[in-house]
């Protein structure tokens, strides 16, 4: 068993866990839950090494111990996978495997042979058929994380912590998973597995410990449990779920009109996108679902002019047809694009709030050729308080927020924009429930007034409560479109999964 | 609450802690004047002060370019060949105007015309610069590097390998004269920083330029020209360096075809020294300035000591290195 008795974690001028302690079962999937900010992160990251200065205790198999690096939690036998995988791309599996603790012969060389062997049984054991000698970067998503519980298998780690492990990968590269999970189970394993998905906790969780503000709140067995209880114990009160009257179907007052849009593969001679169709009108809502790999971001990313030169078809804003050389082009015409991964493409995380909100209206703040610091003080203050964004000042540099303000701040900066059609991508990924809820808010607010939108999204819950009309996206190629009245998941889910082999 | 209340007296905290270390090269700076005015009592003069700030305005005038293009995530090595060749060009035009033998065609050059015909091609090789590193993606290294060369070799081809001398009273006054009781290359270099500051911190480009060395995808999603800010920083960087080999070429009233070698390390290393990040997006031009004239100072004291000139170059390389040591430690702080 692995315990944590009244652990306490400061950074400066907060305290991230407050006298937190738990217990974690051999044998069981134990869940950890709780909101953004809740302190599962920096609780994981204490319990493998990551932090050493904190207050309290661990106990593994009884005795107290302490890590005061990752090294030494994996000797101890605990190790951990990351959101974001730890491998590195120009790396074969076996060598990214045995990465730092490399078999060496008797010449003090690599032992290239006996690496292979115990890459190929390790390999076996996960059922993952591949070569050793396959380079990561040829792996998806769900095999590079497979190849990770390999390295905590090959150290012969007890304890397995897992965060977020299927935010990335397909249903069926979930099922896979789980059947790993379970072996592990069966051979004895802790494993501590953190998510936001409650409907995955149900189907493999065996114990849950809901974490709070930063203090433990409860634990208990999963068995009995439902998906309101634990919301409500993670939020600590009870969120009704948002709902918009849906009844006209056909697009009415045309915003946004896709003809015959292809768009060609960066490197391979074939196309992501198939001869897309569709249209928006004003003030709709359009849900885009498709599974992983189905081009849903590519589809954001040609209307956005990111890829002129390999975008084929017709694109028609109020009926002007239009060609985008670049998202300057298509910002002109009046289109936004929210990004899938905010960090790497929303924002520019050293700059404060009131910079990135500012950013996209620089023209509109200047005064005789030069920024004007009232007007952007102003348009910044303005969005902070109608998105309510909760930060210190609009002088906080945006990585120190939380995830779901930093989406806020990517709003902010294209509704300062004054856009008439607004492409959300993945708009609540990784954000918790309260702040999905206020996007949701805001996303419906905005169509009120007249905004197109398209939103996508590989949450079907999320689709549905929130689409006028859902398209569906499958191996590049549309291939449905459902008024949200007669749309369910499996009339959804049918239309996305792949028909070739 | 309580934690909003927490973080705004964490973010006073860090806002002192944040304006000691911007103060921190300033009181390197003053230590450094203090122990060497102890040491030598020619350095603390008025004579010694003007000396000292012309000889460190080329390189401000280079630096400040360097800080554009640093901010923007990238570098420029080509600065020192381009300042060689567009002095160059300058003293030649001057000197021996343009001779088309088979027009019979000779085209005389007067001082603004000569000057106006350097600043071009510095300001052309910087479009080049930007035009390789935007249109093919070649590294800014690599695409610099290249330039280095090239215009090196130009240099060459142009003065033949010989020195371009007597270039005439009027133009010495550029890089000799004085004005209002001021150095002519004071002038030229504190102009050029305040038009620096000024589109630093007060344009819309000089907020692009932060934003691109920031995050180039966020900044090309936000509607960003992403080619155009880079090119034109390219070419600012190349313009301040020909007004470099302007003033350089003036003072000695000679184009020599080596001048300028190293120059664009001593630019890096003012970058560096004033905090400017080399990931780009963080960094000031005063920073720059700052660290100019700490190297400059320290060079101009460690002659009035007689320090040998192999010495300085080990004392100056170790300057560099505490400064952005001392950098990462006040970062990791915040």
């Amino acid at each position: 068993m692995l315990a944590v008795e009244n652990i306490t974690k400061r950074f400066p001028g907060v305290i991230a866990l407050n006298n937190v302690s738990m217990e974690l079962y051999p044998g069981k999937v134990n869940a950890i839950l709780g909101e953004n900010g809740a302190g599962k992160s920096t609780l994981m990251k204490i319990l493998s090494g990551v932090y050493p200065d904190y207050e309290g205790r661990i106990l593994y198999k009884d005795e107290p111990v302490y890590f005061t690096s990752v090294r030494e939690a994996q000797a101890c036998g605990i190790a951990i996978i990351h959101q974001e995988l730890n491998l590195i791309p120009y790396l074969n599996i076996r060598e990214n495997i045995f990465l730092g603790r490399e078999i060496l012969n008797k010449w003090g060389l690599l032992d290239k042979e006996a690496m292979r062997n115990r890459t190929k049984a390790l390999l076996k054991r996960l059922k993952l058929d591949l070569d050793p000698d396959t380079p990561v970067s040829q792996l998806k998503i769900g095999q590079q994380q497979v190849v990770e519980i390999a390295k905590a298998l090959l150290i012969d780690a007890d304890v397995i912590i897992m965060d977020e492990p299927t935010s990335a990968i397909s249903d069926h590269e979930v099922d896979v998973l789980f059947g790993i999970i379970e072996n592990l189970r069966k051979e004895n394993k802790i494993i501590v597995y953190i998510s936001h998905k409650l409907d995955e906790l149900f189907r493999i969780a065996d114990r849950f410990v809901v974490l709070r503000d930063g203090c433990s709140i409860e634990s208990g067995d999963m068995k009995g449990m439902d998906q309101d209880s634990l919301i409500q114990k993670m939020v600590g009160r009870h969120i009704s779920i948002i709902r918009k009257q849906k009844e006209d179907q056909s697009v009415k007052d045309e915003l946004l009109r896709i003809e015959n849009l292809s768009l060609r593969h960066s490197d391979k001679a074939e196309n992501v996108l198939k001869d897309i169709s569709f249209s928006l009108g004003r003030g709709e809502i359009l849900g885009l679902f498709g599974l992983m790999g189905a081009g849903r971001t590519e589809l954001m990313e040609a209307l956005f002019g990111l890829h002129p030169k390999r975008t084929v078809g017709s694109i028609y804003v109020d009926g002007k047809h239009m060609h985008f050389s670049s998202p300057a082009d298509a910002i002109k015409a009046g289109l936004a694009l929210v990004p899938e991964d905010r960090k790497k493409d929303g924002l520019v995380l050293g700059m404060d709030v009131r910079t990135n909100i500012c950013l996209t209206t620089l023209d509109d703040l200047e005064t005789g050729g030069l920024l004007n610091h009232d007007k952007e003080c102003d348009l910044a203050e303005k969005y902070i308080g109608e998105l309510r964004i909760k930060t210190p000042s609009d002088k906080q540099a945006v990585n120190n927020l939380s995830g779901g303000n930093q989406q806020k701040i990517v709003l902010a900066k294209w509704l300062a924009k004054k856009p008439k059609v607004l492409m959300l991508d993945e708009p609540t990924r990784g954000i918790d429930i309260n702040a999905k809820n206020e996007i949701y808010n805001i996303i419906l607010q905005l169509a009120d007034a007249g905004i197109g939108i398209i939103v996508v999204s590989s949450e079907l819950p999320e689709i549905l409560a929130i689409s006028d009309r859902i398209l569906v996206l499958s191996e590049g190629r549309l291939t449905a479109e459902i008024p949200v009245s007669s749309a369910s998941e499996n009339v959804i889910l049918k239309a996305a999964i792949p028909k070739t082999i | 609450m309580e934690a909003i209340i927490k973080l705004n007296s964490q973010n006073s905290i860090k806002k002192y802690t944040r304006s000691l270390a911007r103060f921190q090269s300033l009181i390197a700076l003053f230590i450094l004047c203090f122990v060497l005015s102890i040491l030598s009592d020619k350095f603390l003069t008025i004579d010694n002060a003007w000396n000292v700030m012309r000889q460190i305005s080329v390189n401000i005038c280079i630096a400040t370019g360097m800080t554009l293009v640093v901010l923007t995530a990238g570098i420029d090595l080509s600065v020192g060949s381009v300042l060689a060749l567009s002095g160059a060009i300058t003293a030649g035009l001057l000197r021996n105007g343009l001779e088309f033998p088979s027009a019979n065609l000779y085209v005389g050059f007067t001082i603004l015309g000569a000057v106006l015909a350097g600043l071009l091609i510095g300001a052309l090789l910087g479009v080049f610069n930007g035009w390789t590193i935007t249109r093919f993606k070649v590294p800014p290294f690599v695409a610099t590097l290249a330039v280095l060369t090239i215009a090196r070799g130009l240099t060459m081809l142009w003065t033949k390998g010989f020195p371009i001398s007597g270039l005439g009273e009027s133009f010495s006054f550029i890089g000799t004269g004085w004005f209002l009781g001021i150095p002519v290359p004071v002038w030229i270099s504190g102009i050029i920083v305040l038009m620096a500051v000024l589109l630093t911190r007060k344009t819309r480009f000089g907020r692009y330029i932060y934003a691109i060395g920031g995050n180039e995808n966020a900044s090309r999603l936000s509607g960003i020209n992403i080619d155009k800010i880079k090119i034109a920083v390219y070419t600012i960087a190349g313009g301040l360096a020909a007004i470099g080999g302007i003033i350089v070429t003036s003072r000695l009233d000679s184009a020599q075809p080596n001048a300028g070698i190293t120059y664009e390390l001593d630019a890096i290393a003012a970058v560096v020294i004033g905090g400017t990040s080399l990931s780009g997006g963080k960094g000031s031009i005063m920073g720059t300035v700052l660290g100019a004239i700490i190297i400059g100072v320290l060079n101009n004291g460690l002659v009035l000591l007689n320090v040998s000139p192999f010495w300085q170059q080990v004392v100056k390389g170790f300057v560099i290195l505490l400064a952005v040591i001392i950098d990462k430690a006040n970062s990791k702080n915040q």
